[in-house]
């Protein structure tokens, strides 16, 4: 315990002697977060300054292996670490996919030479990974998804459609799903990596609703895959035709990450922060009221379940229920946020609302229960797994 | 702090759900003693059994005879009760009136903590005046008077204070309704002269009382605490009773939600199960984790109470009202899809309806809750 408060006083002290006043700012838009990636930009000198202290301490990402460009810190240090970024409000130094989905699957299932090569490049921003799970025709129904690897020998050639690849336009490399066994459903897809630069990947952003294109149409026509990048550098997570186990995996930490993400716009009360832009609708006050006994008590179920984690206990399907919650109040969250706002938040061009930022991020959240599983596929989860209803 | 149970933790809720279930069963507590149109509306055995269990002062520090453990325990015990629907003096008692008794004299202690221990005193708390909840304002009158005082006014919802050796009242000693100030605690013995109950049953078949103090006679030894420094006291009487309440109410949520699911499992139409309509499954698994929610800001707030946090007041109504809302779900939605059979008094199930109904009053509802989460968050 000794150890753990000294550990604060130093953490408390780095942060302040290197997180600039302009990374304490809320962020408002993924801009605001550096991403990484060959094609990179700082949006200006603070952003890079915080990226690169972070960076050469590891931590962009805290709790993996020094070996692996982390920091290596314990569970309790990594939670001394994130409350006292969250003291001083420090936005996270690196953002990716890289860090969130593929990390922890090769931590869990990859070689020594893809930790060694991938977690690296994750962890030092060098390289930008998207996430190609989702087809047009698999989207809640995911395992019937159809694009294919036609085994040649020492390499693939593969010929398909992913959809709703987050930042594809942006990303260097893939992590891919591709189906390489025609006749066995869950046992023949493969979790496959390579770069976005080959020949025959092709990308196009999709308009949402918001007027934001986050999201991507990856098209991939004779893309040649090669099996290995080298020694005990193999182009695939796990083993070739079990790949659904990686992508099971990782559902769950995408799971957890979207339930997660809410966390920080919680933090504050909903009603306090609406009420001081102007006088609340006795109406509306009491749903915001009812709206923060929510999001509070969530607050608290995210903690424990955390802590849960920890220990191991806590039922495995859990996240399921996190996701379902969580994105459902952040939807609530941003009505809420429209009708405080009135009028204005209305403007979709105008400086006043830095072009419609509410309501292109009301817009947005539309997407919180259907990205990453529905709430409906939520739900029938929860039923089968935790329940245990029939036939579920 | 992590928000699960510690061993020792673990091992009280063991030890609480396997007497619960086995001696403060629906059959053997709450029906046999409604049945028997009893005027207690619970039994005194099971309080004496409370006793041997230790459960009467979980609350009280050890040289006064008690467990010395806190909150987090006795919410251990509170969500057996409910989910048992155990009909028992237990929150008035060795919560509410318990945490009122810890901060009386030497004196005081001495008189009403052993019996309380030895499961042979019961306690009740007069708080309300008026059918809602509100401490804010306390109008009950004691003059100085000699050596003591006379106690004068109203109170009403007094659970379980027709039954009760002694009652705790809030009363005013100086200022206007409405201050915060000026409020002193009492511990009224039963046989007080110029005190009359009238006890009714209420929907959940527990029996709560209207109390008219007429000039009543209190010595100076009556005073638990400080005459006119009550306020603070009551507070962690209210916090105490609150978050206790508020397990309880978890436990009445788990038990509906668990008989619920049994249903789905076993009810057939259509040739089928029900439980394999999508429509059905969405609903309990929104349900599931209504009740996780509510189940872990439970402890959350239990943790702040024990631990002195500043923002216990805070998650203390948090967790209330998110109970409120979580438990009043769980038995809405464990009538309707019981179907007709919910309806029937020879079902459980409604009787978790019932008391939901009363707990969740007690103390404050959602919307009283709601309302204080909004003024202590600044709007």
């Amino acid at each position: 315990m000794a150890d753990l408060e000294q550990f604060r006083a130093e953490t408390r002290s780095w942060l302040e002697a290197n997180c600039p006043p302009e990374m304490r700012e809320p962020v408002e838009t993924d801009k605001d977060v550096y991403w990484g990636g060959r094609n990179a930009q700082f949006k200006n000198d603070a952003q890079k300054a915080w990226f690169e202290a972070c960076r050469d301490k590891g931590y962009t990402v805290p709790m993996w292996p020094k070996d692996y460009g982390g920091a290596g810190l314990s569970a309790p240090e990594a939670k001394v670490l994130r409350e006292e970024m969250a003291r001083i409000n420090a936005r996270p130094p690196l953002s990716s996919f890289g860090i969130w989905m593929l990390g922890p699957a090769l931590l869990h299932f990859g070689t020594e030479g893809q930790k060694q090569r991938f977690l690296n490049e994750i962890a030092r921003g060098e390289i930008r990974w998207c996430q190609g799970y989702s087809e047009p025709g698999s989207g809640s129904d995911l395992v019937s998804m159809q694009t294919y690897g036609e085994d040649k020998g020492d390499h693939w050639i593969v010929n398909g459609q992913k959809i709703w690849t987050s930042y594809a336009d942006e990303a260097d490399w893939i992590f891919c799903l591709v189906r390489t066994d025609k006749d066995n459903k869950y046992q023949g897809i493969t979790f496959m990596l390579f770069d976005m630069t080959n020949d025959g990947v092709s990308t196009k952003p999709i308009k949402l609703i918001s007027g934001n294109s986050p999201f991507c149409e990856t098209f991939m026509d004779d893309v040649k895959v090669p099996k290995s990048y080298g020694e005990d550098i193999p182009a695939y997570v796990g083993e070739i035709n079990r790949g659904w186990d990686v992508a099971k995996y990782l559902l769950g930490h995408e799971r957890e990450m979207i339930s997660a993400t809410g966390g920080v716009d919680r933090a504050s009360s909903l009603g306090a922060v609406t009420s001081r832009q102007g006088e609340l609708d006795p109406v509306l006050r009491s749903e915001m009221a009812l709206f923060d006994v929510d999001a509070l008590a969530f607050t608290a179920m995210s903690e424990k379940f955390l802590d849960e984690v920890k220990i191991g206990k806590g039922h495995p399907a859990q996240p399921n229920m996190l996701k379902y919650a969580g994105t459902e109040m952040n939807k609530r969250r941003h009505e809420l946020l429209m009708a405080a706002g009135g009028s204005r938040t209305l403007e979709w061009e105008s400086e006043e609302t830095e072009n419609g930022k509410p309501a292109r991020s009301w817009l947005r959240t539309k997407a919180n229960s259907i990205e990453g599983g529905t709430s409906e596929i939520m739900l029938n989860v929860i039923s089968k797994r935790i329940l245990e209803l029939p036939g579920a | 702090m992590p928000l699960y149970y510690d061993d020792d933790q673990a091992m009280l809720a063991d030890s609480a759900s396997d007497f619960m279930r086995e001696e403060g069963a629906i059959a053997k507590q709450l029906r046999h003693w409604r049945d028997r149109d009893c005027k207690d509306g619970f039994g005194h055995g099971l309080w004496e059994q409370f006793g041997e269990m230790g459960f009467t002062g979980i609350l009280l520090p050890e040289e006064d005879g008690g467990l010395g453990m806190g909150q987090v325990e006795a919410n251990i015990v509170l969500e057996e009760i409910g989910a048992n629907l155990t009909p028992s003096p237990f929150l008035s008692s060795s919560v509410l009136a318990a945490t009122a008794l810890k901060h009386g004299s030497d004196d005081t202690r001495g008189r009403w903590l052993p019996d309380l221990v030895a499961g042979k005193n019961v306690y009740a708390v007069a708080i309300d005046e008026g059918p809602k909840h509100r401490p804010e304002r306390i109008a009950c009158k004691a003059e100085k008077s000699g050596n003591g005082f006379k106690l004068s006014g109203k109170k009403d919802f007094v659970v379980y204070g027709a039954s009760a050796e002694m009652i705790v009242v809030a009363a005013r000693t100086s200022g206007s309704d409405s201050d915060t100030d000026g409020i002193t605690l009492f511990a009224v013995p039963q046989d007080a002269s110029g005190m009359s109950h009238d006890s009714v049953r209420l929907v959940d078949s527990s029996m709560a009382s209207h109390i008219t103090f007429d000039g009543v006679d209190l010595d100076g030894d009556a005073v638990i605490g400080e005459v006119d420094g009550g306020r603070e006291v009551l507070n962690a009487m209210l916090r105490a009773g609150r978050v206790g309440a508020a397990a309880e109410g978890v436990g009445v949520a788990r038990g509906a939600m668990d008989m619920t699911v049994d249903y789905l499992k076993q009810r057939k139409q259509f040739g089928t199960l029900i439980g394999t309509f999508q429509a059905l499954q969405h609903r309990a698994a929104h349900l599931y984790s209504e009740v996780e929610i509510a189940r872990a800001v439970v402890l959350k707030a239990a943790q702040l109470v024990d631990g002195e946090s500043e923002k216990a007041e805070l998650m203390t109504s948090v967790a209330k009202a998110k109970v409120a809302k979580a438990a009043g779900l769980a038995v809405r939605e464990g009538v309707q899809m019981h179907g007709g059979i919910g309806m029937t008094d020879e079902y459980d199930i409604g009787l978790y309806m019932k008391r939901e109904r009363a707990l969740q009053e007690f103390l404050g509802d959602m919307y009283y809750h709601a309302g204080r989460v909004a003024e202590l968050s600044g709007y």
